[in-house]
């Protein structure tokens, strides 16, 4: 490992976490406007081009903001908090591949960039890890901030992430059984090609089940309606943040964006056959840049479900969000389980009967 | 099944909502600052203090809208008229007229209780002030312009929040409530002409027809 290995891991990083923020403004900015269109209503339109710079003033706005701490906050854990939450929402995206890799030369030596920050044969398993960590922050800010609305925000998401957490690992498991590999980019190449030329290999087609448990799941995970019980505004004021303000209620704010983005990245990834296309016989550089798009636009057609499930669905009770999670995710995820593992035993040793 | 049903169809509804707000008329707000909407026709915005076609005011100060006043936002003082250069036809005329706006509650009972249909509201609604007592409007802003044109904050041509359209309809907004009519009015409207507008015809569904433009002053 040379000066140039190092070098090509900054930049890498560098442009995960450049990524990562741009896409929260235009997902802020596309959440509203989308929002605003199933509601009748016009949207952010007076910061720039049809108003995509509003989430930029909205961030300025937060900037400038003056930070309150009540007096009764246990200051270490709540100032650790809104670092706690960004730490997984970009770690996350880091074993996310988002393109085919390519060949350059440096130092002298060819190299093989791969377009995913770093490729963790256990790469699924870190997810899973990650996306439970994230959970930490929200219940350390709720329970730090000395405060009854955000304990109980903060007890809400423990009761939640548990119940979630179980039903989107189980849903992952098939995923698993038929690429036969933990690795995020071995999972996609064995996406690749068709049946029969029309039908993509995608996992969402054999495991359409895993797929739909998987994103309820990641809905209930990321916090978002109908599954904001967390911050329900209505119930317990702001949730888990009603006592941060400014830089540390932006940090909240932008981990719940990413960690959306991520998470339809991730559902792109495992069922969608992540930057897996077709590129119509291109070469060069239009070969490597066409996966790119068409992984964006998998993983922003799911952000734009996300959206729709927001403007369409009303919050869930508290014991409605329970019995969904453990009486008919759960369940349905364990029978899939079995069944799925069912089939692939049989592909792979024959049925026990012949 | 059911609930698959229903779940299909509340998606449904909100896809076919986006189509029509991005395509079609769905639309249901308006860029306000940039467009304002009709204000409909009896619209309680803030009063202006109306002045006849030869350009007296109406105004003379009898102070029963002050009475009349739930609020008691409206000051009143009469004094006598100059006798070389009356101000109102009649004997007295208001010479302080105050309202407080943040009193206010746009009940229209001061313009009922004129007697001289001289207090009328208008369309204008937007009254932020910077300082509370700016929000006292004295007969500096209330009095109508020579032309029957309600006085504004703004000079009326940078002002981009001000529909000169709505402006004329300053005073008569009203009719059927005037002094002497009743809401169910038939015939001819009890309203005296003033600058600006004039009378206006009756409203949809009265039948009355109004006098002769040369019926001259009704005072």
């Amino acid at each position: 490992m040379d000066g140039w290995d190092v070098a090509i891991v900054l930049v890498k990083v560098v442009v995960v976490f450049a990524l990562l923020l741009v896409a929260t403004i235009l997902l802020v900015w596309i959440e509203r406007k989308v929002v605003a269109d199933m509601q009748n209503r016009i949207g952010p339109e007076r910061a720039g081009p049809w108003g995509m710079l509003q989430t930029l003033a909205d961030g300025l706005k937060l900037l400038f903001k003056e930070q309150i701490r009540p007096n009764k906050a246990e200051v270490g854990m709540y100032l650790l908090a809104p670092v706690l939450t960004l730490i997984p929402a970009f770690l996350i995206f880091m074993v996310v591949p988002i393109g085919p890799s390519f060949t350059v030369t440096l130092g002298g030596i060819e190299r093989e960039i791969s377009m995913q920050g770093t490729d963790l044969n256990i790469g699924l398993l870190f997810i899973l890890a990650m996306s439970s960590l994230a959970v930490y922050a929200v219940v350390l800010a709720g329970w730090s901030s000395g405060s009854k609305y955000p304990l109980l925000g903060g007890v809400r998401a423990t009761a939640q992430a548990i119940s979630y957490e179980a039903a989107m690992g189980l849903a992952l498991v098939p995923v698993v059984f038929y690429a036969g590999t933990l690795s995020i980019s071995e999972i996609v190449a064995s996406q690749a090609g068709t049946w029969g030329g029309i039908i993509p290999r995608w996992n969402i087609v054999p495991l359409f089940v895993s797929f739909v448990i998987f994103f309820i799941s990641i809905i209930a995970e990321t916090n978002r309606a109908p599954f904001d019980l967390v911050e329900a505004e209505q119930e317990i004021v702001g949730g888990f943040h009603t006592e941060y303000s400014g830089f540390r209620f932006a940090c909240f704010f932008l981990a719940e964006y990413i960690n959306m983005f991520n998470m339809s990245a991730i559902a792109a990834t495992l069922f969608l056959g992540g930057w897996n296309g077709p590129t119509f016989g291109l070469t060069g550089f239009f070969a490597w840049v066409l996966p790119i798009i068409y992984f964006f636009i998998k993983t922003f057609a799911l952000i734009f479900i996300f959206m729709w499930v927001r403007a369409t669905l009303p919050r869930l009770r508290y014991d409605q969000l329970m019995q969904l999670g453990w009486k008919r995710l759960i369940p349905a995820a364990l029978a899939w389980l079995v069944l799925s593992a069912f089939v692939v035993g049989i592909r792979q040793f024959g049925a026990p009967w012949s | 099944m059911g609930m698959i049903n229903d779940l299909r169809k509340g998606f449904a509804v909100t896809l076919r909502v986006m189509r029509k707000t991005i395509f079609g008329d769905g639309l249901l707000t308006t860029e306000y600052p940039k467009e304002s909407r009709q204000k409909p026709e009896r619209f309680h915005g803030r009063h202006v203090l109306n002045r006849h076609q030869d350009g007296m005011e109406k105004c003379i100060g009898c102070e029963l809208c002050a009475g009349a006043c739930p609020a008691s936002c409206i000051y009143v003082r009469g004094a006598d008229n100059p006798m070389d250069d009356p101000v109102s036809p009649g004997e007295r005329y208001g010479f302080v007229y105050d309202i407080n706006m943040l009193r206010c509650i746009f009940c229209g009972l001061c313009v009922e209780a004129c007697p001289t249909e001289a207090i009328t509201m208008t369309h204008l609604f937007e009254m932020s002030v910077t300082d509370r007592n700016d929000a006292i409007y004295t007969k500096k802003e209330l009095l109508v312009d020579p032309d029957g044109i309600p006085n504004h904050m703004f000079t009326r041509e940078q002002d981009p929040m001000v529909n000169l359209s709505e402006l004329k309809e300053a005073d008569g907004w009203m009719r059927a409530t005037a002094p002497s009519g009743r809401a169910a009015f038939e015939g001819i409207p009890g309203w005296s002409r003033s600058a600006g507008i004039g009378l206006r015809p009756p409203e949809r569904g009265q039948a009355g027809d109004l006098p002769e433009s040369e019926g001259g002053e009704d005072d």
